[in-house]
């Protein structure tokens, strides 16, 4: 999509200035799906300067290109939210490192996204300005969810308000909902992408992500992002050569493994099917496909819990209202009131819940019941994934949501713990080890929903991840076919 | 000056308090089994340009929140870096300290709500820190002269790399509550020593050690005054082997403060054991107006600061950092100094320890007698602890910020060696030095007429004109009332203006008194 953009801007079929026009107004139109919460309208500018380097053939790789930016990634001098009361009127002096990247390769941040609070949910419907609805819809008169938390920038994507977005995946964040929206949704490796400036959930599994329609725009918006940061000191250099993406890719040398505890409790039949389906593909076409055995999988939902809840407490100490964010208008006695009636009028139930558990879990006398404890069991979930790489397996291939897109009331009905351990069942080990992740979607439902698949690769073999769902998504056609 | 004056009366108080309660005690309580153990935990602020996790400056006396990356006041999305100076301060004080260095160490968060803390908790090394197990030896030394010095060794647990708040100010005017994050981040090593010191005297003269070394190896100011180096001490009793319930004395910022603190913490757990009462386990401060510690009662409930590993820091390893340029590049340490001196110049401890705690004044030692060596270490040791300093104090003046050059002084310690000028003279020259700088003490000498009387007709002539003009306190030495040479003495500077040679008056005066 993004080559085929650059081609019309090159030849001068479509003009950059044209093309962002085009983006606001069908952000206009499609506004009843809420993906924005904050659409940047004074690009003008920018699309202007665009045109000219066009002009002039100094055009760089992502020149006049729209990009969404889910609302957790820091934007200079636009309101910047995670969908929370506490950051409602909180504005960024600085960009996050992704977001000045992406912009220094030319591409024009269109707005901001939706999500759930500080990207605490996986439907994008915990969010103060309401839930984003998916682009699919099974019946005329029901709402499915987006899935989330980065439910925003997926159906702006699906819905072709733009070609490409940013995400942020903690236990599955980008590639539940791109799997709900049919869209292909990539987690790299942590350590690959700067954090800097991404609002942190779980800072040792939080990683910046994108949401494209087609793998290879995936690769060209990662390839302007990757680099090392000296802002963050987890993000590595590795000298990843994103051009080495265009090499050859032979499936018939790949060995695949299919963790049989992913037939979980709850998975839907159709999902189930879709997964068989794929599997068969590429034995089809001769790559090696075996059942392989990840005994701890069925505990790292619990573990997640934990250890979120703990990272979530401290992370979250510092929105008191002192110095940016939320203040309560009322008067106060003390510092500690102040603090907590800011905090209990501006956090949503959800967030405060998980502040109380990880308080709770990092008790001195708790600590080493619960958040040690989650350590060590993240170790072994960890182990799994490296005894599957050891034994020369290649990729692993999983369902990534269990189901497809829920409906909104049915969804609502739920409480969050509970959504987001069935949700992210399938995506969040990913998150425990480190390694990439990318959703493609596979086909339709009996109800027309998009069911979709997950590739996962050993930490830093991103490329090759991304070779093979390319590989994968041009046997299966899926967005040729529904596009 | 007068601060300093105004301390030492109240240490005395505390002092005699403690020994007027130590003769009272009752047949029950004997105080003499109760022994009393303290611990102290320093705070240094490591001198830096930036600060331990960002790129903002650590200038102290900068405008309010100017020295403020977007780190430092917690925005959100921010991430911390590590500031190898920082890390290289901290390695080169736990090498001097012999302290062994851990080749991984790591950071964690301590949580806690403070206004001046925006991120809600602190960055600190709590379970893995830089260094372990070293160790600071030093002299104690009473001013009373009856108790001698000893020397004592002191071991230091661990010391480890944190973060500084920032300040509150409360505002008396809008009534509000201020904030200022310029500090907020520095870089501090903690260093936290195990308790085995005895009282305040102890621990004002490790702080003194302490600020001794940092003085050479230049990773702490060590200005108290700007808050550079606060100390934290714990203090508990007991009457058996095993360590009694302690209380914290937290941010003492001076050396009279620590020694004071703990002098008074010491006798008021004494006090309430004596009263049958039990010591609290507490955090309290130190007042400095009425001399006591007082609870510091926010502060008493139990704080679970709910450590947790620092997710976005990588852990530290020393193998990036070049340690044995650092070993190499220690300076000469204070413990070698202080032995090269009492060697060199027959100085005791004591006299050496004066000299080594004003660093300025030691370097002005060594230049004047580098200078030349002929010169008598004594009186140039006199000349300056005692002169010079008494008139930097008459003035207010730190020895640091003096102008006045070692050769004015060692010019001042020639002319009393030669004896152009009396002890009364040089203590005029030294005075009028600060006021004329552009003259030479022998030049104001001159001017003013100061030299030494030491012409032995002149001083003959005195002898027998004080002699003639008090014939009954002649009468009466040679009565035998040998004392009476002194008031004769008194007469001859009194007439001279304090110029004559006295040693040489006083000989020729026995001469005349015992032939005549």
């Amino acid at each position: 999509m993004i080559s085929l953009l650059n081609k019309r801007l090159r030849d001068r079929t479509l003009s950059a200035i044209d093309l962002y026009g085009k983006t606001l107004s069908d952000i206009e139109n499609k506004s009843n799906l809420n993906a924005f919460v904050h659409v940047i309208r004074d690009g003008d500018q920018r699309a202007v300067d665009s045109h000219k380097r066009l002009q002039n053939g100094t055009q760089r790789p992502l020149e006049g290109i729209p990009i969404a930016v889910k609302d957790n990634f820091c934007t200079k001098g636009v309101p910047t939210t995670c969908a929370s009361k506490m950051l409602q009127n909180f504005v960024p002096t600085y960009d996050a490192t992704v977001v000045e990247r992406l912009k220094a390769a030319g591409a024009i941040i269109i707005g901001k996204t939706n999500l759930d609070e500080f990207a605490m949910g996986s439907g994008t419907v915990d969010s103060i300005f309401g839930p984003t609805k998916n682009v699919w819809r099974s019946n005329p008169n029901q709402w499915h969810i987006a899935g989330g938390s980065s439910g925003g920038s997926c159906v702006a994507v699906a819905s072709g308000m733009c070609v490409a977005a940013l995400g942020s995946d903690t236990g599955g964040s980008i590639r539940n909902p791109a799997s709900y929206c049919g869209v292909v949704g990539f987690k790299p490796t942590y350590g690959l992408l700067s954090r800097y400036g991404l609002i942190p959930l779980v800072n040792s599994m939080d990683v910046p992500g994108i949401i494209a329609k087609t793998v290879e725009d995936v690769v060209t918006v990662l390839s302007v992002m990757i680099g090392p940061d000296e802002n963050d000191s987890t993000c590595v250099d590795t000298n990843l050569d994103t051009n080495s993406f265009q090499t050859d890719f032979s499936i018939d040398k790949c060995r695949i493994g299919i963790p049989e505890e992913y037939n979980c409790e709850g998975l839907s039949d159709e999902v189930k099917e879709t997964w068989d389906f794929v599997a068969n593909l590429i034995n089809d076409f001769k790559g090696t496909v075996k059942k392989v055995s990840m005994p701890h999988t069925s505990v790292s939902i619990a573990t997640y819990s934990v250890l979120n809840a703990c990272e979530v407490a401290s992370n979250m100490s510092r929105y008191t209202g002192l110095f940016y964010g939320y203040r309560s208008k009322n008067d106060h006695k003390s510092f500690d009131s102040l603090i907590t009636t800011s905090r209990m009028e501006a956090l949503g139930e959800v967030v405060r819940s998980r502040i109380l558990s990880g308080n709770f879990f990092l008790l001195r006398s708790n600590y080493e019941k619960y958040f040690m404890q989650s350590l060590k069991v993240r170790r072994l979930i960890s182990e799994d994934f490296k005894n599957i790489w050891k034994s020369n397996y290649d990729f692993l291939v999983t369902p990534t949501t269990l189901t497809t897109a829920p409906l909104l009331s049915e969804f609502k009905s739920l409480d969050n713990r509970t959504q987001c351990a069935t949700q992210d069942y399938c995506t969040q080990p990913a998150n425990m080890t480190g390694c990439p992740a990318i959703t493609i979607p596979v086909k339709l439902s009996n109800n027309k929903m998009p069911i979709s698949i997950q590739i996962m690769a050993s930490n830093f073999d991103d490329i090759r991840l991304l070779q093979f769902a390319n590989w994968l998504e041009k046997k299966l056609q899926f967005s040729q076919i529904h596009l | 000056m007068y601060i300093r004056k105004l301390l030492t009366k109240h240490t005395l108080q505390v002092i005699n308090h403690l020994k007027l309660s130590r003769n009272k005690s009752t047949n029950a309580f004997d105080k003499h089994k109760w022994k009393s153990v303290v611990g102290l935990e320093i705070h240094a602020q490591i001198s830096s340009e930036s600060k331990l996790f960002s790129a903002a400056g650590t200038k102290f006396d900068a405008v309010v929140n100017s020295q403020v990356a977007l780190f430092d006041a917690a925005i959100p999305g921010t991430l911390p870096r590590i500031n190898e100076k920082c890390v290289e301060a901290a390695i080169l004080t736990a090498l001097v300290l012999g302290c062994n260095l851990n080749t991984e160490s790591s950071f964690d968060r301590k949580h806690y709500f403070y206004a001046d803390m925006p991120a809600g908790y602190q960055i600190t090394q709590q379970f893995h820190p830089l260094a372990e197990k070293g160790q600071i030896t030093f002299h104690v030394i009473d001013q009373n002269i009856k108790n001698l010095p000893y020397s004592k060794t002191s071991l230091i647990k661990q010391i480890q790399l944190e973060q500084d708040s920032g300040r509150t100010i409360y505002d008396d005017f809008s009534k509000n509550s201020l904030i200022d994050l310029n500090r907020a981040g520095t870089g501090l090593m903690e260093l936290v020593f195990e308790p085995d010191l005895c009282n305040g005297l102890e621990a004002s003269a490790l702080v003194k050690e302490l600020l001794l070394i940092f003085e050479r190896i230049k990773t702490c100011s060590g200005r108290m005054e700007e808050g550079a180096l606060r100390v934290d001490a714990n203090v508990s009793i007991t009457d058996s082997d095993k360590l009694g319930t302690r209380t914290e004395i937290k941010n003492l910022g001076s050396i009279r403060a620590v020694q004071l603190a703990v002098d008074y913490e010491i006798f008021r757990q004494l006090n309430l054991i004596k009263e049958g009462k039990e010591v609290v386990n507490e955090t309290r401060g130190w007042d400095s107006i009425t001399n006591k510690t007082i609870s510091m009662r926010d502060k008493e409930v139990l704080q679970d600061y709910r450590f947790m590993p620092e997710p976005n820091l990588l852990p530290l390893n020393l193998n990036k950092f070049d340690i044995k340029k650092l070993q190499t590049n220690i300076p000469e340490l204070p413990t070698v100094t202080r032995n090269n001196i009492m060697s060199k110049y027959g100085f005791n401890i004591r006299k050496t320890t004066t000299l080594m705690n004003e660093p300025v004044l030691l370097s002005m030692f060594f230049d004047i007698m580098n200078n030349d060596s002929l010169r008598n270490p004594s009186r140039v040791w006199n000349v300056l602890t005692i002169e010079f300093l008494t008139e930097l104090n008459k003035r207010s003046i730190e020895p640091k910020q003096s102008e006045i050059p070692s050769s004015v002084i060692g010019e001042v310690v020639d002319l009393l060696d030669n004896n152009t000028v009396n002890l009364v003279h040089a203590r005029k020259v030294i005075a009028k030095i600060f006021d004329e700088k552009n003259k030479s003490p022998s030049q104001i000498v001159i001017e003013n007429n100061w030299e030494q009387i030491s012409n032995i007709e002149e001083i003959e002539k005195l002898c027998k004109e004080v002699m003639l003009e008090y014939p009954k306190a002649v009468k009466d030495y040679r009565r035998g009332k040998l004392q009476a040479i002194k008031f004769l003495i008194s007469h001859i500077a009194k007439k001279t203006n304090e110029r004559a040679n006295l040693a040489l008056a006083s000989k020729k005066l026995e001469e005349f008194l015992k032939n005549d």
